[in-house]
């Protein structure tokens, strides 16, 4: 067996270990503006992501759920990306990961700093991989389209 | 191959050379295909027979009054009296080809169920089935305002016997199941569960898919009325299977397809319908499909299914030991007898998805996820497992792959081998009769709860 590649895996790099064993801003928030549920049905990986959302800016931000490597530390990332920014930023990095992960150009993600989610990039190798990676992404994006506030129950 | 070339030391994988996809690439590395419980593999043999029907004797079948169409439909009706032999069927007219298991299935909701089925009805089946046994019925009682009974599982995934015998107190008008489960692999035991079934006054379906690919098939013995299962399971192609009915069944039924070829009289008003079983197969049948899957029976006869059954007993015993070595836990019967060729397995704690990513890397190629058995899932508390399952061209060469590439998947996620393990004791997550683990730490997997906390 071929063991060189365990160290730098290709899909699985260590960052993406780490976040998946010790994920970030886990837990429910108290009083979110925004409640949010998503869910894929081939992997069953389910999320609920909880953001409040004040004077346009994510003020906090939580997850509770369970899935795979992928879908957990993309979901991890998320959080810790969209901390602390307007809603607006976090539409740009939103449709900047997407992009990229769907290898398509999308106009004004140029100068987008998407951080840790380079990590993510080996996904583009396992395409039924690719919609572990934007669970969140997609879950955020209902959010985002209301930033008045979303609890859906 | 033949029986001659087969001593009974001789391991089946020796058939290997029949299969052209294990010729293909890195001869390093070669394929650990364990994922026939979806999809088998095709023998030459079959491949043959199709592009020689296909290349020499093929048009449409019936009426034809010329050599071509006479020698087609011949080789369509050969085909259905392979068949009907292979499952011990007294008529080949029992044999309808269809699809697929899932359109036999969906075809006895449809004929079946739409004339038997009324308001306060009840249908019987196990939690545990496929989708493909289990949606039809569903939208059927919706349909119809009738009533799912669900029978309950042992933690080791076999038939709780009380609640089958508590769904048959409710003299259900129908039990469908499948003969061996794709998830845990269980062999249920089809003729005494009919038998049953039967003097509760239900009718019995029988969902064949796992079951007749690896063990021997004859429908008088399993007493069943109707019996569903799918060519691409057993070494033929897709597109083709099987609904057997029980003739004096057969016969009550309407037809639910309607069409070409399944007419004796169209006037304007009104029609009359040919005989079984043409009646229930309107339009041009996948004629080339029938020829692959009589070849397949062929070939699965000539290895002869006690040999059949011994290969896959040897391999499930072998996975089994490497899987639990690794770490891994297995769901299922622990009496080897009680199981198929399906072997489903968590590893620690990791996503099956996560798992069958890395293995797929090293050409070890398992199915993970929820089976399509979605129900069974939730009601064992999981997003899925991984599967690995067998048939006749593995080889105990395959579990090793599969047991060294599972080895890597523990490296990538830096998971420690489980103390439970070092002092021999056996992981068991569903049963709550293993003994309590005294280490200060578990994998988390087992049943010892605890000190359980995962490293």
């Amino acid at each position: 067996m071929d063991d060189t590649n365990i160290f730098d895996d290709d899909l699985y790099r260590q960052i993406i270990i780490d976040h998946y064993q010790n994920p970030h801003h886990q837990g429910a928030l108290e009083c979110p503006t925004h409640h949010l549920e998503g869910f894929n049905a081939s992997c069953g990986d389910s999320l609920e992501l909880d953001l409040k959302i004040e004077d346009g800016k994510v003020t906090a931000v939580g997850f509770e759920g369970s899935g795979c490597a992928i879908s957990m530390t993309s979901t991890s990332m998320l959080t810790d990306l969209i901390l602390g920014k307007s809603v607006e930023e976090a539409k740009r990095i939103t449709k900047a990961f997407k992009a990229r992960l769907l290898g398509k150009d999308e106009d004004g993600c140029e100068d987008v700093d998407i951080g840790e989610l380079e990590a993510l990039d080996g996904v583009k190798a396992y395409p039924v991989r690719i919609k572990c990676a934007l669970l969140s992404w997609n879950t955020l994006s209902e959010g985002l389209e209301h930033p008045e506030g979303l609890i859906m129950q | 191959m033949s029986l001659s070339d087969m001593s009974s030391e001789m391991s089946l994988g020796d058939l290997r050379a029949d299969f052209p996809v294990f010729a293909d690439g890195d001869p390093e590395r070669p394929l650990a295909y364990l994922d026939s419980a979806a999809s088998s593999q095709m023998p030459r043999q079959v491949i043959e027979a199709m592009v020689n029907f296909q290349s020499h004797s093929y048009a449409n079948i019936h009426r034809g009054l010329y050599r071509l169409s006479g020698a087609s439909t011949a080789a369509y009706d050969s085909a259905r009296q392979t068949v009907a032999s292979f499952i011990g069927a007294s008529d080949r007219n029992e044999v309808i080809f269809t699809s697929g298991a899932t359109a036999s299935l969906n075809f006895l909701a449809y004929s079946w169920g739409e004339k038997n089925i009324q308001a306060g009805d009840e249908i019987a089946l196990p939690l545990s089935e496929h989708h493909a046994n289990l949606v039809p019925w569903q939208q059927l009682a919706l349909r119809k305002g009738a009533k799912l009974r669900w029978i309950e599982l042992t933690p080791e995934g076999t038939i709780d016997w009380a609640s089958l015998q508590e769904a048959l107190s409710h003299r259900p008008k129908l039990l469908t199941f499948a003969w061996v489960s794709n998830v845990f692999g269980t062999v249920h035991p089809v003729a005494k569960i009919a038998k049953l079934a039967h003097e509760a006054g239900a009718t019995v379906v029988l969902d064949g898919s796992q079951g007749v690919p690896h063990l021997e098939c004859d429908v008088q013995r399993l007493g069943v009325d109707f019996l569903a299962f799918s060519g691409h399971k057993m070494l033929g192609p897709t597109g083709i299977g099987v609904l057997w009915g029980r003739m004096s069944c057969l016969e009550e039924l309407p037809p639910f397809l309607y069409g070409g070829d399944m007419i004796s009289i169209v006037k304007r008003e009104r029609s009359s319908w040919a005989e079984i079983p043409n009646r229930f197969e309107a339009g041009t049948p996948n004629i080339t499909g029938a020829v692959g899957l009589s070849a397949a029976c062929a070939y699965l006869s000539r290895i002869g299914f006690a040999d059949i059954r011994s290969h896959d007993l040897m391999l499930m015993e072998y996975a089994i030991r490497r899987l639990e070595e690794a770490g891994a836990t297995v769901l299922g019967p622990k009496d080897l007898q009680q199981r198929s060729g399906v072997l489903s397995f968590r590893y620690k704690k990791l996503h099956p998805h996560d798992i069958a990513t890395i293995l797929g890397r090293d050409e070890v190629c398992v199915r993970a996820g929820h089976h399509c058995c979605q129900p069974l899932m939730r009601e064992i508390g999981m997003t899925g497992t991984t599967r690995a399952s067998f048939y006749v061209y593995n080889t105990r060469a395959d579990i090793d792959r599969l047991a060294e590439s599972l080895a890597k998947v523990g490296d990538i996620f830096h998971i420690a081998p489980c103390p439970c393990t070092k002092i021999g004791h056996k992981p068991a997550p569903l049963a709550s009769d293993a003994a309590p683990c005294t280490q200060e730490e578990s994998c988390g997997e087992c049943s010892c709860k605890l000190l359980n906390q995962s490293h």
